[in-house]
Formats: structure tokens, C-alpha cells, sequence
């Protein structure tokens, strides 16, 4: 008899992730169709040699080569980030120009630039975006602030659900002002007086929220759907994606969203113990995001990027107290439930990588950007695939014989007996189309195991 | 003997700090005289800083505990502050145009002020012209360029040929720093230096200036 899904090992429920990827199904249970039988053949190796390097148990037939674009896509197609945003059959059609013209072995999708309206319609404050407070020619931009208040944790800490929807979502998104005014769905228990709990729907500023919210749902629809017909396109062509949603750090859930970065640092010293509980609350629920994600879309790749841990944000001492071991909790829980955790190095974490090292093995994969990558080889790449390295600088604005020149190093230095995907090493929007050729082109070729 | 506010406040002891000064003034202290020793206090964090005992979380809260200092202080120093303090040399500081953010900046900032430069913080998005504009006005020695993202790489480009236009370029020295900058960033910019970190604008700063 099958073994239930939840009585599979780790490295069980992966296989079984892996296996359904390389023999994809449609919404109806019938297998895809491929183009050709050539496209088909070109899928599955993909997806094989992306499942060797990240298994890191045999080598796979080459270095698989990839990036990891922001907004570079659409300004190489001729399409303006804003009208990426604002227009989802543009957006696709430039992904897909993309995509043939430079073939990664897997792909992102056309997610990266998000639904403008939606945004609009929602009154989003968290960024700033093209045409909307940025050049409609620049990406999208985070605006720190404090969201969270520094007398707001005991409220966190009682009920998130509740503090997310009656005071974080009013403050980051306008339209959601009438959330403020909801009562705790957890006082709905008898007969007596549960009507009560239902009066503030009937208030004016509340009805005004939820009438944005299902704008805003169809909206979010209407774009997914252009998206996901986009991504099971380029898979009957032989382009997968496995990126199947996000997580992250807690620390960086507090730092980021939350507290900011001058919140939570004072924190750290003013109210560690509060700090501390919120860090731990964030776990389970940075989990089952990331096995949601990975559910709904059927991918088991699951980005977490990674930001205040960087060297130079905290001493050591802060990040084994604060950044490390509830990420760590959290990359061995979505191990556990079958997901890749796909953490990003974002800038330099040299200091970090021997505390990060104590990782499962050929679980996850890594996303390095300028850490030294020989350093991070012989720590956390013991143990894991890594990605990543090839920097923006160098993409931009070096010649595609310096290009060729960095990626051969990387090759011969760390990718030498698999556990390794070729790839920038930071999100990016501008970038030389030569240069990103050059990468690809030269990696393919040169990047053959023998 | 008893402990100092200089003391104080380097050891990030902030409730300490806050007795200390409210003691103080009550007693009739000078607040100048405290107002001196606070900013002490804040130069020993900046070298705790630049010797890699202290982490940007230790600069953060030393500044919001000078915040508090200066909150109590405020009320009672009626003379504008900073004008006995003698500056090492003036910085002009802006994230470049189209890129918004601030935290690398504001780092570099803090630590040119508790190092005794003069800075004149531009803040984020800052147009060519402004920048160009304040360095004209203030008559500043170095600039300070700040990006984020790979579009940053071209406006600093241009804000050094800003410089240039009104023959400025040779009169200031052009730093610059942020994710992903570095040396091949730096020479397409025209930029004289780059920095990893925000100590490194300190340092690029004191050798030019002096200090």
C-alpha cells in the first residue's frame, strides 16, 4: 500500500515533489502536452538537472545555467516596467521573448513585475512603484517604516491573525482602513450575542473595504491567470519553473515588514524577551506558508531572502540570538514538509557561513550574491546546492569575455562535481543582453561534466 | 572615582545615561558641559564601531539614546548648538536619482557626524542638479554617492558628470558605496573610491580631509 503523504520521509516527499514535476499534469489529472516530443525531452532534462544539482547524490549532465532577473526581462524586450505592470499580456508576451532568446534551464515566471491595478486599487504603501512614486524606466522599491508599532508586541504575540488584519493592513495598504474596525473572530461562540460581532460589517468605512477587496481579488485573479497560462506555455515548450512561492527569516519578517530596521535593532536592547517570543511565533507560520505555496502551485521551490542577517547588521552573538536559529527552524520545517528552501545571501555574509553551516543535506539551495563563494563552498556547499555569484556589475557593464572569463572560474572552482546552478547572484534590472548571452552560452557549453 | 556620561552613554547604558543627565541638571550642571560629554560618548561608539566591537544594532541605539540626551538638554541650552564645535571638512551625502533608499546612506551619515564632519544629507532620489547645486553652495571637499539598485550605476555616472560640467570634478573627491557597487561600478562611474561598508566612508573621508 501507498504510504500517506504525511508518513514519507523528507527525502521521500521530495522525490515524490521532483516526480510529479517531471511527469506534469493539467488542472484535470491528464499529463501536459508538449509542443514536441523534442520540447518534452528538453523539459524533462531540465528539470533532471536541476533535481541532480539540488540532490547533490549524482552529478548531473552539465552545470545548469540560469538567472534570476527583476525587472531585466521586460527593459529587454522593449517594455517599460510600468507597462509590465499595468499591462499582463505585454508583460507575458515580453517574459516569453525573454525566455527563447536566452533558454535558462528553469525560470521564475513573469511574476516579478506584479499587478499595478491591484496595487492602485488597494492603495498600497509598503512601495513605491513605477509611475507610481518611481520613473515608470525603475523597478519597484521598498519603503521602510516603523508599520508595527514599539508597544504593539504583546497584541502580536496574543493574536496575529488579528493584529495583521486590524492593525499592519490598515497601516500598509489605504483601502483597508475599515479592517481596523472588525472585532476578533474568536468571540463568535453562542447564540446569545453573536450578532453583535457582526455589526461593524454593516458600517459604511467597512463595506467600503471589502468592496475593494473583491476589486482587488478579481483583479489578482485576472492577472494569475495570465501568469499561469504563461508558465504551463513555456513548459509545453520545455522551459519549467519550480519556483513555487516564498518565506521568510523571521528576524526579517520583524525587521522588514514589520519593526524596520531601527525598530527592531533598538528592540534587540529595549525588549529582547517580546523580540524573541514574536521570532519564535513566526516559525510555524513561516512554514506552512512556504508548504501552502508550495501545494497550491505544485512547485517545492521556496525563496527566502535573506537581508538583516548580512555581515555587519548584527555581531555574531546577535545573529546566533536573533537571525539564526528560528530561520534554521524554519528551513528544517519546510525540509520536513517536502519544500527546497531557497535562501538568498543577499550582500556579504562571509562572517555568517560557518554558524550555517549545520544545514539537511541535499535539501536546499542557496543563492549566493557577493559573498566569497570558495568560503561558502566549503561550508554550507558541503551540504547544499548552490547559485548565484555572477554580479551585477559584471552583467552590466563588463565584456562578455570578462563574463566568460568569471563564469569559468566559478566552474572550475566550485562547480566541479555537481551541487552547483550557474547564475547572477542579486535581482537585477538593468544588464548588458551580451553579457547575459555570453553567460549562458559560454556556461552550457564549458559547463559539461565528463 | 564615579562614573562618567561619556561612559555612560559608550556602554549604551541607556537608562543610566537618562538618570545621569536629569541628576546632573538638577544639581545645576552646565548643559553645554553635558551636551559636550554626550557627544563623546557618541565618538567613543563610533570608534567601538570602526574597530569592529560594536554593530550597526549598538550605532542605532547609541543614536537613539543621544536623542534622549538631547531631548532633556533641549529646554535648557538656549545658545544654537554645534557652533563651538570645530568640523574636520564639509560632505555632501544623496542616495542618486531614482533610487529611494536610505538605510546604507543614513549609516554613513551617522558615523561622518560622530566622526566631526560636516554632512549635508541630501536624502533619497536626488537629481544631478541638486547635488550639484549643494556642492557649489557648501563648497564641499567630498561627495558621497549612494544606490541601492544596478540603475543607480548610471546615475552616478551622471552626477559625476555633473560635476564635471561646472568644473567641480577636480575640486571634490567622489565616494561611493551600496549593494552592488564595486570596483567595476567605480570606474564606470568616475568615482574616485567605493565602500563595501559605512566605516569605509570615514576612512575614504579622513584621508582626504584629514583628521
Amino acid at each position: 500500500m501507498e504510504k500517506k503523504w504525511e508518513d514519507l520521509t523528507a527525502s521521500e516527499k521530495q522525490e515524490v515533489q521532483f516526480q510529479k514535476l517531471l511527469v506534469p499534469k493539467d488542472p484535470e489529472g491528464n499529463e501536459v502536452k508538449f509542443q514536441n516530443a523534442e520540447a518534452g525531452a528538453k523539459y524533462k532534462a531540465n528539470v533532471t538537472r536541476i533535481k541532480d544539482a539540488i540532490q547533490m547524490k549524482k552529478t548531473p549532465d552539465r552545470v545548469p545555467v540560469t538567472l534570476f532577473p527583476s525587472m531585466f526581462p521586460y527593459h529587454f524586450a522593449g517594455v517599460t516596467p510600468r507597462d509590465a505592470m499595468y499591462d499582463y499580456d505585454l508583460c507575458v508576451s515580453a517574459f516569453k521573448k525573454y525566455m527563447l532568446e536566452f533558454e535558462p534551464d528553469m525560470h521564475i515566471g513573469a511574476t516579478g513585475p506584479g499587478p499595478g491595478r491591484f496595487y492602485e486599487l488597494l492603495d498600497y504603501k509598503l512601495y513605491a512603484w513605477p509611475g507610481h512614486g518611481v520613473a515608470p524606466e525603475h523597478g519597484y522599491q521598498y519603503i521602510e517604516k516603523e508599520y508595527m508599532k514599539e508597544d504593539e508586541y504583546d497584541l502580536l504575540l496574543m493574536d496575529p491573525s488579528f493584529y495583521f488584519r486590524n492593525f499592519y493592513l490598515p497601516r500598509a495598504y489605504g483601502s483597508l482602513q475599515g479592517f481596523a474596525m472588525l472585532p476578533p473572530f474568536t468571540g463568535i461562540l453562542e447564540m446569545y450575542g453573536v450578532a453583535f460581532n457582526f455589526i461593524p460589517f454593516g458600517l459604511p468605512p467597512v463595506q467600503e473595504t471589502y468592496k475593494k477587496l473583491f476589486e482587488a481579488g478579481a483583479e489578482a485573479m485576472k492577472w494569475a491567470g495570465t501568469m499561469g497560462a504563461c508558465d504551463a506555455e513555456l513548459r509545453a515548450l520545455g522551459y519549467p519553473t519550480i519556483l513555487g512561492g516564498y518565506s521568510k527569516a523571521p528576524f526579517d519578517v520583524l525587521g522588514d515588514t514589520l519593526r524596520g530596521t531601527r525598530g527592531i535593532m533598538v528592540d534587540m536592547y529595549r525588549q529582547p524577551e517580546k523580540l524573541l517570543k514574536a521570532l519564535e511565533q513566526q516559525v510555524p507560520i513561516m512554514i506552512s506558508m512556504g508548504i501552502s505555496s508550495m501545494q497550491q502551485t505544485g512547485n517545492p521551490l521556496i525563496f527566502i531572502p535573506l537581508h538583516k542577517g548580512a555581515d555587519g547588521f548584527l555581531s555574531d552573538e546577535q545573529f546566533k540570538k536573533f537571525y539564526w536559529p528560528t530561520l534554521k527552524q524554519v528551513i528544517e520545517g519546510l525540509v520536513e514538509g517536502g519544500c527546497i528552501p531557497f535562501p538568498a545571501l543577499e550582500g556579504f555574509w562571509n562572517s555568517r557561513l560557518e554558524i550555517m553551516q549545520d544545514i539537511p543535506e541535499g535539501k536546499t539551495l542557496w543563492m549566493v550574491d557577493q559573498s566569497d563563494i570558495a568560503k561558502v563552498k566549503e561550508t554550507i556547499g558541503k551540504k547544499a546546492c548552490l547559485t548565484g555569484n555572477v554580479s551585477s556589475s559584471l552583467l552590466q557593464l563588463a565584456t562578455p569575455d570578462e563574463v566568460r572569463d568569471y563564469c569559468k572560474k566559478l566552474i572550475d572552482t566550485i562547480g566541479q562535481d555537481g551541487g552547483f546552478i550557474l547564475s547572477n547572484g542579486a535581482f537585477f534590472d538593468e544588464g548588458s543582453a551580451e553579457n547575459i548571452k555570453a553567460m549562458f552560452d559560454f556556461s552550457k557549453e564549458y559547463g559539461v561534466y565528463k | 572615582m564615579s562614573v562618567t556620561l561619556v561612559q555612560l552613554l559608550s556602554d549604551l547604558k541607556e537608562d543610566e545615561t537618562k538618570k545621569y543627565v536629569e541628576g546632573a541638571l538638577e544639581k545645576g550642571v552646565d548643559p553645554a558641559r553635558l551636551l559636550d560629554e554626550a557627544k563623546e560618548g557618541m565618538n567613543i561608539v563610533g570608534q567601538r564601531f570602526s574597530s569592529g566591537e560594536y554593530f550597526i544594532p549598538d550605532l542605532i541605539y547609541s543614536g537613539e539614546i543621544m536623542k534622549g540626551v538631547a531631548a532633556l538638554l533641549e529646554s535648557k541650552l538656549k545658545e544654537v548648538r554645534d557652533t563651538k564645535s570645530k568640523k574636520l571638512g564639509k560632505v555632501v551625502i544623496a542616495t542618486v536619482e531614482g533610487d529611494i533608499h536610505d538605510i546604507g546612506k543614513d549609516l554613513v551619515v551617522f558615523l561622518l557626524d560622530v566622526n566631526g564632519f560636516d554632512v549635508y544629507d541630501l536624502g533619497v532620489d536626488v537629481p544631478v542638479q541638486t547635488i550639484v547645486d549643494k556642492v557649489k553652495e557648501t563648497n564641499a571637499s567630498v561627495v558621497g554617492l549612494s544606490g541601492f539598485l544596478t540603475l543607480s550605476f548610471e546615475a552616478m555616472k551622471k552626477t559625476v558628470e555633473g560635476l564635471e560640467a561646472i568644473g567641480l570634478r577636480n575640486k571634490v573627491k567622489v565616494m561611493i558605496g551600496g549593494g552592488q557597487i564595486d570596483g567595476r561600478v567605480k570606474d564606470f562611474a568616475g568615482a574616485d573610491a567605493y565602500g563595501l561598508d559605512a566605516m569605509e566612508a570615514v576612512k575614504l573621508a579622513k584621508q582626504w580631509i584629514g583628521g
